[in-house]
């Protein structure tokens, strides 16, 4: 089964001599992974029903050529079963389009990391969770999924910290970042529904993102007074970050959902009440040591998105408290987020081989 | 037993471009400035683009400025590079 695969391969005593390999040709994150063996690569392979030279996509800046079998390698050594390399295809098929800008995003000082959301039935599937501790470890899949994009940055593009990547501080989504949307307990159309996905389908969302800035209100059931909250945090990160406009992710957990859906506010409303309240003027710059760079367009009006289309509105977040977050962009609209649907080949019977025990 | 595992790493061969021809003198020389636009810049290649003229008795200095400094420079300012002697870029975060 392995004839196909093209890689180099190393015939090491244990699992012990593959961590300390790996590790000493800086390979990994820092954790110890899971030894790509052969089989385990071939598995993804099956399962996405692609040969080992598919071409995934190409980086357009530096040329390089993202096939499917370093692709699988990456993903099982970051701890991939076969049904989570779908959505790790996917969501480099989107980090690989022209509006992503995937070399600026991973080169840069800024230092963000790449989010995937995920959305549709193989959220289920997997067992991704979308509740509790949503942005920490909530789950296996997400946790891998994640890393997978991570490490095959690392191994296939170099980007290592000092190589490629140029980061000045990183954040720690640069280890893995990856969440679900609630699909089930949120009373409007999915992320991926609200950028054109079809209902039903399966998709990933990709966005060069900051680190998750968090807020708290849980003293108002007014969608007001709870988006005020949301568009003061949008506007200290364009005054202490950047001040430029782009896809701004907003993650709100059920308590606010609940206070939404009471008021009859969907996705929309909720869009349009930022898009409006997530504005500031250049003179702040003033108030936060950025004076020097004022100029002559202290008045003028700066929005933290460009249209409310870019709001990426997340339900997710365990079940009680007031905690919600945004993700800032990277840098404006430098890099765009992308969504893309999961397998060309929805209706596919994955293998008889790469199905688990 | 041993354990069989795989290269993660790009394994493709990638060619190497070669450098151009190096200039023996500057003297009557146009030289290129290829600036990412980032607020240090301004400053920089201003510095840069006296040195070239009064030190090394440059004819001309051309600064261009890219419209994204994440992105590789557009292809009308490479075109515009390949008249001229030299160019410098990469520099100025």
């Amino acid at each position: 089964m392995s004839s196909a695969l093209n890689s180099q391969f190393f015939d090491l005593d244990d699992s012990s001599d593959v961590q300390e390999f790996y590790h000493s040709k800086g390979w990994t994150d820092g954790f110890p992974i899971v030894p790509p063996t052969p089989e385990a690569v071939q598995a993804c392979l099956d399962w996405v029903l692609m040969p080992p030279n598919e071409i995934i996509g190409i980086e357009p800046v530096r040329e390089r050529a993202i096939d499917a079998e370093k692709l699988a390698i990456n993903a099982v050594m970051a701890g991939c079963l076969p049904m989570h390399f779908p959505a790790v295809v996917s969501a480099w098929m989107a980090m690989l389009k022209d509006e992503f800008l995937l070399h600026g995003t991973t080169a840069s000082t800024g230092g963000c990391a790449i989010l995937v959301i995920l959305n549709g039935p193989i959220r289920q599937e997997i067992g991704a969770r979308s509740d509790f501790n949503v942005l920490g470890s909530s789950d296996r899949a997400t946790s891998v999924i994640g890393r997978a994009i991570r490490l095959a940055l690392i191994n296939i593009l170099q980007v290592s910290p000092g190589a490629i990547d140029r980061s000045t501080l990183g954040h720690p989504g640069k280890i893995s970042y990856c969440i679900a949307e609630d699909e089930e307990n949120s009373n409007w159309p999915s992320l991926a529904e609200s950028r054109d996905i079809p209902t039903d389908a399966s998709a990933v969302t990709v966005l060069a993102a900051c680190a998750p800035r968090q807020i708290m209100n849980e003293w108002t059931t007014k969608p007001e007074e709870i988006l005020d909250t949301y568009a003061a945090e949008m506007r200290a990160n364009m005054r202490n970050y950047s001040i430029w406009s782009g896809n701004y992710v907003v993650v709100m957990p059920a308590q606010h959902r609940e206070h939404m859906r009471a008021a009859g506010w969907g996705r929309n409303e909720i869009a349009n009440y930022l898009f409006e309240k997530a504005r500031i003027k250049r003179s702040e710059w003033s108030t936060v040591g950025k004076g020097s760079v004022i100029r002559d367009k202290g008045d003028t009006e700066y929005c933290a998105l460009p249209s409310p289309d870019h709001l990426l509105l997340v339900a997710a977040g365990g079940p009680a408290g007031g905690f919600g977050a945004i993700i800032p962009p990277w840098l404006g609209m430098k890099s765009q987020a992308v969504t893309v649907a999961i397998g060309a080949c929805v209706d596919c019977e994955p293998p008889e081989s790469s199905k688990l025990e | 037993m041993t354990l069989r595992v795989l290269n993660p790493t790009s394994e493709s061969t990638v060619v190497a471009s070669q450098p151009a021809p190096r200039l023996q003198s500057l003297e009557g020389k146009t030289v290129g400035l290829i600036s990412n636009g980032k607020e240090g810049t301004a400053g920089f290649f201003a510095h840069v683009d006296r040195l070239l003229r009064e030190r090394y008795s440059v004819a001309e200095v051309i600064l261009r400025t890219k419209s994204n400094y994440s992105a590789p420079a557009e292809d009308e300012i490479i075109d515009e590079a390949r008249n001229w002697d030299l160019a410098i870029t990469g520099l100025g975060d």
